[in-house]
């Protein structure tokens, strides 16, 4: 199958790739993500129990607490944090803490948001890699 | 200021606050007067070595400055499960924040200190309970800021000026209306809890608006139900109709604009809601936990009637996560004492989501905190009861869980 480029708009910029991971309910990373191992622990959420680290996660939205930033730059030192995070919208809490990882140990990971139609096009399992420009190509 | 002339740590804080900025759209930065740090929470290496990044840097706070939990009691956590390597450096982070020049009220709830806002302030507030308190109840003004930015907004007193800053982003855009919900359960102790976790997940990204009150709200029932709708959801901002500030009238709720849409919540909704806070099969209980947000002197002030002249199960541990100031107030006002002969022990600083402290061997807990009882599974892996104040002080003294159910079986 040829390569299908979707088109992001990137909030925070870079580059990766991985196998998808994809849920349309929002997350919190406090209580939600165990930045020891880079499991989804919320038992409220559909993904409870599955592996993010190194994978691309594309969730629509943060939700919940204001600590999401913080698991997340914690999972970023870690080494167990997704490889980049795709949304529906400026994501600030993702985006924060992509940023701080940059200031703080030069490690950022892209966030890309997508419009809603592409977002529920994307399924989990299938590889991705991400551009600086904000594209996604799926292989 | 991005320029240093600010001193290097201001220097930073304005490199994130700028980057931020064009996340969120914003073209111009604006003043703040105040300031709630969530960064408080140490949760590992990165969050302490932030902290200490900045105050290594020198970093003031411009504003007026309150503090949020920490990741550990400072004084009593000898008394439970947590590590001395955790403590101290919990401890570590905590001054960090303190060298800053913030004020150390260490609570979820500042807005039930001297800290708290005036209607129309422009502030900059993490946690997530607080943001939707301080925007929803109070009608002061702040984003849902993040931990690590907020205190980025302290150092510089600056935001991004988008988002609920700003007038025309504070109106409705749902409209959920109470449909045949009884007064009687309106009034009941748990309602305002429940509604809140309900609100929080039919809310998605819309601020939403309660329309169908009528009742009178405490202060404690609007906390209760903005730290449950912050939980299960992100509200950030909520309108009651006739209850909050800025919605004296459903209109007014919505700025003068139609919703973008109405759902109703009749008592079915409400009863799902109630039964998905309870996790636990109710048999067994090691603990009784209240106080997330932080318990007030109000709340303190109903337990203590309740508990007067009765003593806890011994097998229950009955523990209340509260702030410095507010077990002073107690103690002062007379209530305390009531409470500690109970047998209830009182953690402050923190709380059991945001410190290791509970031993391995309390399994099953039980609540009235809907925001406890949405993480504590997840969190603490945990089994949780959710039931009104009056159902945990009986569940204790009894050693086993008791809930009246009366109201919430009525068809």
């Amino acid at each position: 199958m040829a390569d299908r480029v979707v088109a992001g708009r990137v909030i925070v910029a870079g580059t990766a790739e991985g196998e998808a991971l994809v849920t349309d309910a929002a997350l919190s990373f406090w209580g939600g993500y165990d930045f020891h191992t880079g499991e989804i622990i919320d038992k409220h959420h559909p993904l409870a129990g599955v592996r993010a680290a190194q994978r691309i996660l594309a969730v629509p939205f943060s939700k919940g607490s204001s600590t999401t930033t913080a698991v997340l730059l914690e999972a970023v030192r870690a080494g167990t944090a997704p490889a980049a995070i795709i949304t529906t919208g400026p994501d600030t809490f993702f985006a924060l803490a992509s940023i701080v990882a940059d200031v703080m140990y030069g490690k950022s990971f892209p966030v890309i948001s997508l419009e809603p139609a592409d977002f529920a096009s994307l399924r989990t399992g299938e590889h991705l890699s991400i551009e600086a420009s904000g594209a996604i190509r799926r292989t | 200021m991005a320029n240093g002339d600010g001193g290097p740590a201001q220097a930073l804080a304005m490199s994130i606050l700028v980057r931020m900025a064009d996340v969120y759209g914003a073209t111009e930065l604006m003043d703040i007067s105040q300031a709630h740090i969530d960064s408080t929470i140490y949760l590992g290496d990165a969050t302490l070595e932030f902290a200490e990044r900045l105050a290594s840097l020198g970093a003031r706070v411009a504003v007026p400055t309150s503090l949020n939990v920490s990741g550990v009691d400072e004084c009593g956590w000898k008394d439970w499960a947590v590590k001395a390597d955790w403590a101290a450096k919990a401890a570590r982070q905590m001054l960090a924040y303190e060298r800053m020049g913030a004020v150390p009220t260490w609570t979820c709830a500042p807005y039930q200190t001297h800290m708290r806002p005036v209607f129309g302030q422009q502030i900059a507030w993490g946690e997530s309970n607080a943001i939707s308190f301080a925007n929803s109840v109070i009608g002061a003004r702040t984003e849902r800021y993040p931990d690590l930015l907020d205190i980025c907004c302290a150092i510089t007193g600056r935001v991004p000026a988008v988002g609920l800053h700003l007038t025309e982003n504070r109106g409705g855009q749902i409209c959920l209306r109470l449909t045949g919900v009884p007064e009687a359960l309106q009034q009941d102790d748990q309602f305002f809890a429940v509604l809140g976790h309900l609100v929080g997940q039919l809310a998605d990204e819309s601020i939403p608006v309660i329309d169908g009150i009528v009742v009178s709200p405490t202060e404690d029932q609007l906390k209760a139900f903005a730290a449950a709708a912050a939980s299960s959801g992100r509200v950030a901002l909520f309108h009651m109709v006739g209850v909050t500030p800025e919605a004296p009238t459903l209109d007014a709720a919505f700025l003068g604009r139609p919703p973008e849409r109405t759902v109703a919540i009749t008592t079915a909704d409400l009863r799902a809601a109630r039964r998905e806070l309870t996790t636990a099969d109710g048999r067994e209980l090691d603990m009784v936990i209240l106080g997330s947000p932080h318990f007030s002197l109000a709340e303190f002030s109903l337990l203590a009637p309740l508990v007067a002249g009765r003593r806890a199960d011994p097998r229950v541990k009955f523990l209340i996560t509260s702030s410095r100031l507010m077990k002073e107030h107690a103690r002062e006002t007379g209530v305390l004492a009531p409470i500690e002969a109970f047998g209830a022990q009182i953690t402050l600083d923190t709380c059991i989501l945001a410190s290791p402290m509970l031993p391995p061997e309390i399994k099953t807990l039980m609540t009235n905190s809907a925001k406890y009882a949405y993480y504590a599974p997840s969190l603490l892996n945990t089994r949780v009861t959710f039931g009104s104040l009056a159902d945990c002080v009986r569940s204790a003294i009894e050693g086993r869980v008791v809930r009246d159910e009366s109201l919430w079986q009525i068809a």
